[in-house]
Order: structure tokens, then sequence, then C-alpha cells
């Protein structure tokens, strides 16, 4: 490969030089980690496919992504629906040892795989699977991760371009790897959105054989024990969603909340601080560090609209803003803002919600 | 200076704690965009103190000693007494200008170091973390210490249910995407610990007196065991911060509802006028679905 042209700039840090590695200069192509977890990929897969799938493109270079799992049925539907959702290439590692998640097996063969096939970027879903095996692959190969991206691009440079919230949320960040390759990122569910299937799309599978026995490995999965679903909050795929932020004073005004939520059939959720106070439980978070929300619909009552918060439900088709203070930041993105009392509001909404719609509210 | 001594006998743990700016008084400056750091507290990183409190509790119950071990400026020696005051044993602070600007591999590095430094004489057998910080949220160094140092790596822990010291066998309950794994495995491990999965103790009075007494070991790089600064703080870290900034406002400003004058229920119709117009399938869908 010819090197760099000399009338590059610098970058904008000391000591850095811009030019890549001779070693990492065969490395090539854009890779997303499916995440097979008992015999179903995350949905966050196949939005990281969708943007890989941009990334490769701009790139010119083949979009892959990497099926871990056992030998399955499961696992087959997983490689077929991994070209329908735009990749070109397969790298496929089947073993018993990797039917349940475990760090070990898992970074082993992602690796193994890496060092063999050298991708330039790669990029899994910042799940609990996901981050612990970033960290780890990441780790051992030496290079740099960007965590829960809000953004992907590709420089004039050719080099990955992860935007990502910094200093607790409260500003953005854009993070090179500019001398390791591959350049590792994870991005949180529903950050992305979900491209739409080609059924027809096939591609080139490549086998790779994990070199390890279940006697090697250390850690054993004893039980899994699965979560009751009925207590599970759908808010991250949830179609309409209704959070309060600290504007509604005390934890019994969030009533005001759910009692609009269960009017539109919608999730109710809340913001950072709502969660830190101990009001409603983690799961019901909004935001960088909670659920990241897709709605078309979305009504944010008394929240500020801190940059956190922001990131995790600008993917909604319209938002809402009902808020006492004009110079919030959240009437900065919302598409309609009111100014006013949230608890004098979201009463009224979800009383003319009721007459318009014709329909009482659901007992709850 | 040197390492502070370890047990003979029970378990030798240490947790990692970080300390962070609290998040809820942070200020962006509105027109440089930098962080007004200037009169903003400083905390133990939450996350951290579900870690710590565990991490005692295996101490209370199978005997041992509990290090806590930071890395930062050394102002961080605040975080370290209020970590002692909270019951921990030993605290050790590794500073060194040339940590500054440490990405997750770096101080991965250099927090791994110092932990092989500190296992020196007698086998660290438990790493404890928090499951991420709240200034970073990145849940990167915790798996970056279990992969430099091969300790078998239990994140996001919500509980342990049984540690068998002879056969050095432990099992854990872990959260994963829609479940819970139980997991068995060996010491020695890292186990990055879950929020809410216990309650940090009240300090004892003795505990408060000691902390504020307390000497710290405090370590520069080489006195931690770094060979190689290159690996540390900037110049060990992979990762380039190129820009810093706050997103601008969108293009289109927010279509404001006016109440003025407006009883609330007229409100309610207005803002749903907006709504229905912008969004004119949602209504009969909405009508659909709940009909």
């Amino acid at each position: 490969m010819a090197a760099q042209p000399p009338n590059k700039k610098p970058a904008g840090r000391a000591g850095m030089k811009k030019e890549l590695p001779e070693k990492f200069r065969s490395y090539k192509h854009v890779w997303v980690f499916v995440e097979l977890e008992r015999g179903k990929v995350h949905p966050v897969s196949w939005e990281l496919m969708g943007e890989g799938r941009k990334l490769a493109d701009k790139l010119g270079v083949d979009l892959a992504g990497v099926v871990l799992g056992p030998k399955s049925d499961e696992t087959r539907q997983a490689i077929k629906e991994t070209y329908h959702y735009g990749a070109d290439v397969c790298y496929i590692c089947e073993d018993p040892a990797l039917a349940d998640y475990r760090n070990e097996p898992y970074t082993r063969a992602l690796t193994d795989l890496v060092n063999t096939h050298q991708p330039e970027i790669m990029l899994l879903g910042a799940t609990t699977l996901g981050r612990d095996l970033a960290g780890s692959v990441a780790t051992t190969l030496k290079t740099g991760l960007t965590a829960d991206s809000t953004e992907l691009d590709v420089d004039d440079e050719k080099s990955l371009a992860a935007t990502r919230p910094t200093f607790g949320g409260t500003l953005l960040c854009t993070i090179h790897t500019l001398n390791f390759r591959p350049q590792m990122a994870t991005v949180r569910p529903r950050v992305m959105a979900m491209p739409e299937p080609d059924r027809s799309r096939s591609g080139r599978m490549v086998w790779h054989s994990l070199k390890m026995d279940e006697a090697d490995i250390v850690t054993k999965v004893l039980e899994y024990v699965a979560d009751a679903t009925t207590d599970d909050a759908n808010l991250a795929y949830a179609d309409i969603v209704v959070a309060g932020g600290m504007g509604l004073r005390v934890p019994e005004n969030f009533r005001l909340v759910t009692r609009l939520a269960d009017v539109l059939g919608g999730e109710y959720g809340c913001s950072r601080p709502v969660v830190q106070k101990g009001w409603l439980p983690a799961d019901r978070q909004i935001g960088q560090t909670g659920n990241t929300i897709r709605p078309r619909l979305y009504i944010a009552a008394g929240i500020s609209g801190a940059i956190q918060h922001r990131v995790g439900v600008e993917g909604a088709d319209l938002i809402v803003a009902i808020n006492t203070d004009p110079a919030a930041k959240i009437f900065e993105f919302a598409h309609m803002g009111v100014v006013a009392d949230a608890l004098t509001v979201l009463p009224a909404l979800a009383d003319a919600f009721e007459r318009r719609l014709g329909r009482r509210a659901m007992a709850s | 200076m040197d390492a502070p001594e370890t047990p003979t006998d029970g378990l030798n743990i240490v947790v990692c704690i970080k300390q962070v700016p609290d998040s809820a008084q942070i200020r962006v400056h509105p027109v440089t965009n930098t962080i007004m750091r200037q009169g903003v507290p400083t905390i133990i990183n939450p996350y951290d103190l579900f870690a710590l409190e565990e991490a005692m509790r295996l101490r209370d119950q199978y005997g041992g000693q509990v290090t806590v071990l930071c890395m930062g400026p050394p102002m961080a020696e605040d975080a370290l007494r209020r970590a002692l005051g909270l019951g921990a044993d030993k605290a050790v602070l590794i500073t060194d200008r040339r940590f500054a600007g440490s990405d997750t591999l770096a101080t991965s590095f250099a927090l791994a170091t110092a932990l092989t430094r500190l296992g020196a004489d007698h086998p660290v057998d438990i790493v404890f973390t928090g499951k991420q910080t709240i200034d970073g949220d990145t849940a990167q160094v915790g798996p970056g210490i279990a992969s430099r140092l091969e300790l078998n790596q239990l994140t996001y822990v919500s509980a342990i249910d049984t540690l068998d010291q002879g056969k050095g066998e432990i099992v854990v309950r872990r959260r994963a995407e829609g479940g819970v794994q139980v997991l068995k495995s060996k010491l020695p491990c890292l186990i990055t610990m879950l929020e809410g999965s216990n309650e940090i103790r009240r300090g004892s009075v003795a505990d408060m007196l000691r902390a504020a007494r307390a000497e710290l070991t405090v370590w520069s790089a080489e006195e931690a065991g770094v060979e190689d600064v290159m690996m540390c703080g900037l110049r060990g870290s992979p990762t380039v911060v190129k820009r810093v900034f706050a997103p601008s406002a969108r293009d289109e400003q927010a279509e404001m509802v006016t109440v003025e004058g407006k009883q609330p229920a007229q409100i309610g119709d207005a803002i749903i006028d907006l709504i229905f117009a912008a969004q004119p399938k949602l209504e009969a869908d909405l009508s659909a679905a709940l009909n």
C-alpha cells in the first residue's frame, strides 16, 4: 500500500503519528458481531448490520457478520439472516462450547478470527454480552474500543469516527483509533435504525474451528433463569412512550405519566435523576445509560433534556416536550413544545386523548 | 513505598474504585463547552460501592482483607479514605502525571500492573469493580483487567451464591439479556457488581477514625511496577478524542403550543391537533389498536 501523501495534515495530538503501522495496513473490511444467545439473534445485531453496510459502502469494502454458536438450526438461520440484513460474508464458528455465552470461548473465537482475517472495523452491540466480550477482545488485541457510540462515520482519511456522550452525558465527543486495528465500537440497542431485510441476499461462508475443548474452559453455566416476561418493561421497542423527570416534583405524580401511557397503550419511563433518586427502577430510565427508544410518539414531561437523555430519544418520530422553563434544552430537539406545568398538562392530555379516541382508560 | 501487608490466610480481595465528579452537579460552560469542575464535589463512583460492600461481606464471612485501589490525581486520596471509613482494610493510590489522559486500555494496564504488585506475596483471590463508572460509562476497565491478568471474568453479577475456599470455586448470578446465568467459576476471578445487589453499610465510628489517620500507600508508575511508561496515559491509549462538542439545536425550531388564556382541556386538544397533524397515520392506528 502506498504511504500517506505528504500533504496530509498531521493529527491534532503531539506524538501521534497518523500513518498506520505496516502490520495493520492489510486490515480491511467491516465486521459486525452477530449476538446469538439461546437461539435468538439480538435485534441490535441487525441494527448494526444496517450501519455497518453504510460504512463498508463508504470505504468500498465488504461487510461481514461473525456468527458464533452451537451447531443448530437456529445458528444456520442466523447465518441466513446475516446476509438478508446486508452482509457479504459470514465468519462462522460452530461448537458445543459456544451454546451459552461465556467470556472465555467467545473471546478466543473472536480474537482468533480477527487475527486470521484482519478486519479494519468491528462493531458489537452494547448489551451485557457485547460489553463483556468487547472489553476482553479489545484488551487482548491491544486496540481501541469506543463504548456506546451514538453515531458512526468514516472521515476523509478512512478512519472510523465514533461519537458518544462524555463527562457523564453532558457533552459529545468524537473518538478515533488511529494507529491500531481493528477499530472497535459498541452501540446500544435501538440507537441505529433497523434496516429492511432483503430475503434474496446471500453470500460467502468462511468456517473457523474453536481451538478449545470444554475441559479447557473454567466457567460452567449451571442454570439459566429466564426473566418473567410479564414484568418486562418493553420500553425500547414501544411505539408510544410517556416519560417524566424531576419537574414532576414528587414520586406520587408519576401516576399522571402512567395514566397517559395507559390511555395511549404505550410504555412509561423517566429521566436519569428520577432513577438516581430511587423514584423508579433503573429499567425505566431513558437515555444513554438507560433505554434508547425509537417510538412514533414520545412525550417528555418535566424533563430538562440533558445530552445523555437526548441521545436516547432522538430516534423518535415525534417528540413532544412539556416544561415550565422555556430555555430548557429539551426544546432544542423536540418537535413540539408546551411551556407549562406537566402536572396540569398530563391529565388534560390524557382526558383529551380519551375523548378523541373514544375509549376509556384501561383499568390499572 | 512498600506494598501493604497481605493476609496469610483468608481471602485477599482488591476493590478498584474511581473518584468521579458528582454528576448531579456537573455544569457545562455555555460559551466554551468545557466542563466547569470548580466547586463540583467528588464522590466514589456509586457503582463501586456495591463492589466494595460485596467484598467486605466476603471478608466478614471468610476472613482476609479488602484493599481498595484507585488510580487518579493526589486528591483521589479522599475517595480512598472514604472507602476506609466504610470498612476497607487497606488503601492504595497510584498517581503519576504520566497516567493522565489514559483511555480504558491504558487504565486497565496501570491497574493490572498495580494488582500484580499487590499480589506478589499472597496472590489476589478476587478483584471487584463496579459495573461501570458514571462519568465514562464504558464498562471496559473491568474486562480489561481480567484479560490482562487472566482472571476468570464474571461481569454484571447480582449475587454470589457460594464460595468454596478449599476448592477455590465460586458460584455467581450474572445478569444476561433476558435472564440470569448461574455460573460456576474458579478463583482468581474478577467480578463486576451490578447496582442494587446489596446495600452499602454505614461505616463504624472506629473505621472513620482509623480512616482519618490511616497512612495510605501511594505509588508512582514505577513504584506500582510499570516498566514501560509508554504503555500509560495518553501515549498508551489507542483511542484519540478528536473533538468535544455540544450538539446543536435541530434546524427546525419546535412548534410551540400557546397556553395563555386557555383552559387545560383546550391545551390538551391543541396538543393533540398538532400531534395528529404531524403524524396523520397515528390517529387511525391508535384508534384501531385501542378499540
